[in-house]
């Protein structure tokens, strides 16, 4: 076949297109659908973020102030959906889009008209999902999770069921073309372990997607069936048991807890090394432990159902299987360390929140390792502890590692510098902030203050207006990012080189910087210092 | 995959992906109107969910045609190609793993769930105190459980119409088979001949699922609010004879592309990929057959 033929196909290499609708909605070119990515996960942030102002503020005090206690059950839910299939799975999918094919060396993803087909489908599912909220009888309420029979009764479970339907269709789309872009358009000469950790953390998330979004998809049919067309998968009187729903629901949400932390795991180990001067400590052992990290995701889902009264064998056997992740994770802390131990360090912005990270994760770990064990869980099980675990290793983790990626690719993707000055003003808001934020949440758990209610106990007064206070101020802080962002993207004139960081290595930074609107239209030949990883021609 | 290629292949902007997001939309948009309608309510959710069903075909009509043309024009290299093979694999995954909830869920209430309700294990007290007149048992015996949901019914006999029915669907893998080797081998009447069987033989399998069905609901009185077992029942054989008719769909535009030559020995992906979609399929049903009818 002609390969001659087939470039004269490729008509738009000249540039972007100057038409909006041709650009933007027809766009078959990684980088800007990535930017479409990010711009949505952004927008989805602040929205997911309002919604968490109203939970803070309507816990400010005990008693109710502001809001109806269905009106709040409907912002814990949509907070959860919203900020997890809305602000950090795209996020994550954005960043992989942009980067990926300026990583292994790929002219764009491998099917780029899937690509912005798993785009648009999400404006749209956010759509249904959140117009349920002007519906009467409002949106759904009964938690993210959705267990039943709680969520039958929400009156519009069909449009919550069909918008995740459509998100799960989006990510798994986007999921094959990571897969078939990292393992069919690598450039000559890069190989799979000379790959940066980011596209390995990348390549084992989408297969978790693919695994686990059908799942999903199933449970929230069994969902539907049972509300709208009488069947009795959830109903014991038929045979059925609201406990199956848990299993299957969360088959799906364990593996989705990596999905939202091993990207980020990915951008850290891209970050520190740059800013520490050294190569990652402990590649192959970073690639392994993300791999095992993935393995045992399928077998401990039912850590999240201790207290539903599951056999004690299996009580016991998730126990031990949820510890077993500290080892692969371990690893990963102590590598980072390592790669930080004699470097010559600077401080930059994407790296202080890489430290950040590093240690407030490790802090949502340990909280972790807290809940897996069955009789402190009985104590712990849904109480605010459990809140502050999981907003530590998603809020602290995954969102300061995209905040640490955006501030590390910024300037490749505008060719400007960002504010050095209002990026730490930015980081140090916000690691402060956070820290008031969620930090209470612990001591309030362990006092036994329950999850997602509107009013609590007088004795809870104290950590919750602090909680509430810290919870303002890091919503506040996070407009310093808007703004440095839109500096950075139209007022700034600081030019960005094309190797922005000097201790920054990889295929990405031979580029130049904006990245032009097309990369690599043929294949690049790989120099010798161009990797992180190993050599081009060994 | 390690293959030199002088230069990469970036397919042309195309609105076919918007409109696939519009028209999914349009289409779950309207089913959810309708489900959510309270009984009586006027509803245009049908209107528009007929509209968004209508724009999905012509979606995948319009996007299916410009991917074609840009086939035949010689415009997919050999890693268009393996990104293609690559896609294919990975969606069938998906489909095993969609599979795979609902398999899990039969096993589940099987193993746990009715054997718990009739007091076995962690289940003592729920059966002393709720339901101790209920024995546990699979099928028409306890099936729908404790409050026998949807009243007594038969369960469908295997050696019936779902042993013919694996006997067809088996038999098209062999036809699907024959003719994928005809295709090598580029002989085009024997393709359309098999090929066609096994467009035949999906239309037999569905023809005999519809059959099965109403004397499920007629005679047997098996439906899908028989309890738990006819929420199994009805979904796994429902999505899966819902596979089944895309795949017999899928093969059939296959048979017209092999009628207008667009296939040659070395190039047939589109061939390939019905080809293990219909595989897949196949599969699925003797996994439905095994736990389904027989055990």
């Amino acid at each position: 076949m002609s390969h001659a033929a087939t470039h004269d196909q490729h008509d738009d290499h000249h540039g972007a297109p100057k038409n909006f609708f041709q650009r933007w909605c027809m766009s078959t070119n990684h980088k800007d659908i990535g930017t479409l990515y990010l711009i949505f996960a952004l927008t989805m942030f602040f929205i997911g973020g309002s919604f968490a102002m109203v939970i803070r503020a309507e816990l400010f005090k005990p008693g109710l102030q502001l809001v109806q206690p269905y009106f709040f059950n409907e912002m814990t839910t949509l907070h959860a959906l919203v900020m997890i299939f809305g602000a950090i799975m795209p996020a994550f999918v954005g960043l992989g889009n942009w980067m990926i094919p300026l990583m292994v060396g790929a002219p764009d993803m491998a099917l780029p008209r899937m690509n912005n087909l798993s785009f648009w489908i999400l404006p749209f599912a956010f759509t249904l999902l959140l117009s349920t909220l002007f519906m009467p009888g409002g949106s759904a309420a009964g938690g993210w999770t959705m267990l039943p029979p709680l969520s039958l009764q929400s009156s519009s479970l069909a449009y919550t069921v069909f918008a995740i339907h459509l998100m799960g269709i989006s990510s798994i789309m986007g999921a094959i073309n990571i897969i078939a872009t990292i393992l069919n358009m690598r450039a000559p000469g890069m190989d799979l372990l000379k790959m940066p950790v980011f596209v390995w953390s990348w390549l084992i998330t989408a297969f978790l997607l693919i695994a686990v979004m059908p799942v999903l998809a199933g449970a929230v049919t069994m969902l539907l069936t049972d509300k709208y067309f009488g069947t009795n998968f959830f109903n014991p009187g038929g045979g059925g048991d609201p406990v199956l729903y848990q299993h299957i629901f969360w088959f799906f949400g364990h593996p989705e807890v990596y999905i939202m932390i091993l990207p980020a795991f990915g951008i850290i180990s891209e970050v520190i090394p740059t800013f520490s001067r050294k190569p990652i400590f402990g590649y192959k052992a970073m690639v392994f432990a993300i791999a095992s990290i993935a393995f045992l995701s399928f077998i401990v889902w039912a850590h999240h159902m201790f207290t539903v009264g599951l056999p004690l064998g299996a009580d016991i056997f998730f126990m031990y299987a949820t510890m077993l992740i500290a080892v692969p994770t371990g690893v990963k802390v102590f590598n980072w360390v390592s790669t930080m131990w004699g470097g010559s360090m600077t401080f930059e912005t994407p790296m202080l929140f890489a430290i950040a990270f590093v240690i407030l994760f490790t802090i949502g770990g340990f909280s972790g390792l807290m809940l897996a064990m069955v009789p402190a869980d009985f104590q712990y099980h849904d109480t605010y502890f459990v809140v502050a675990h999981f907003h530590y290793v998603l809020v602290t983790g995954a969102l300061f590692a995209i905040i640490s990626a955006t501030y590390y690719w910024l300037p490749k993707w505008t060719g400007r510098m960002y504010s050095e000055f209002w990026g730490k003003v930015h980081f140090w808001n916000s690691v402060i902030w956070v820290n008031v934020l969620f930090f209470p949440q612990h001591f309030l758990g362990l006092a036994g203050m329950p999850r997602r209610i509107p009013d609590y106990n007088v004795a809870f007064a104290n950590f919750n207006m602090i909680s509430s206070i810290g919870g303002f101020l890091f919503g506040a802080s996070q407009l310093i990012f808007l703004g440095v962002l839109i500096h950075c993207a139209f007022f700034s004139r600081k030019k960005a080189a094309d190797r922005v960081w000097e201790g920054a290595k990889g295929l990405e930074w031979t580029v130049p910087s904006p990245a032009p609107y097309h990369t690599f239209d043929v294949p690049p030949v790989i120099h010798e210092g161009d990797l992180a990883h190993g050599h081009p021609n060994d | 995959m390690g293959q030199q290629h002088d230069a990469y292949f970036v397919p042309t902007k195309s609105y076919w992906p918007f409109v696939a997001a519009v028209v999914m939309f349009t289409t779950v948009f309207g089913a959810a109107h309708w489900l959510n309608a309270e009984p009586g309510d006027a509803s245009f959710g049908k209107t528009v969910l007929g509209i968004g069903f209508v724009g999905v075909l012509a979606m995948f009509f319009g996007w299916f045609r410009s991917v074609i043309r840009e086939s035949l024009a010689g415009s997919y290299n050999s890693q268009v190609d393996t990104s293609f093979r690559m896609g294919m694999m990975w969606f069938i995954f998906s489909e095993v793993m969609f599979f795979g909830a609902f398999f899990g869920a039969l096993f589940y209430i099987r193993m746990f769930s009715i054997p718990w309700l009739g007091g076995e294990g962690r289940g003592v007290l729920t059966h002393e105190f709720l339901w101790n007149h209920y024995a546990a048992a699979w099928g028409a015996d306890g099936g729908n459980g404790p409050q026998h949901i949807g009243g007594a019914f038969h369960t469908v006999p295997a050696w019936g119409l779902p042993l013919l029915n694996t006997l067809i669907l088996l038999s098209s893998s062999v036809t699907v088979t024959i003719a994928h080797h005809a295709l090598r081998a580029g002989h085009r009447g024997k393709i359309l001949v098999f090929l066609g069987l096994t467009v035949l033989l999906g239309a037999l399998f569905l023809n005999f699922q519809a059959h099965e069905y109403i004397e499920a609901y007629r005679e047997l009185h098996l439906t899908l609010h028989s309890g738990v077992y006819g929420a199994t029942f009805f979904m796994l054989t429902g999505f899966h004879g819902l596979h089944v008719t895309l795949g017999t769909i899928m093969l059939a535009v296959i048979w017209f592309r092999v009628l207008k030559g667009h296939f040659n020995k070395e190039h047939h992906f589109g061939f390939e990929a019905v080809a293990w979609y219909w595989h897949f399929v196949d599969v699925v049903w003797l996994a439905l057959f095994m736990f389904v009818y027989i055990l």
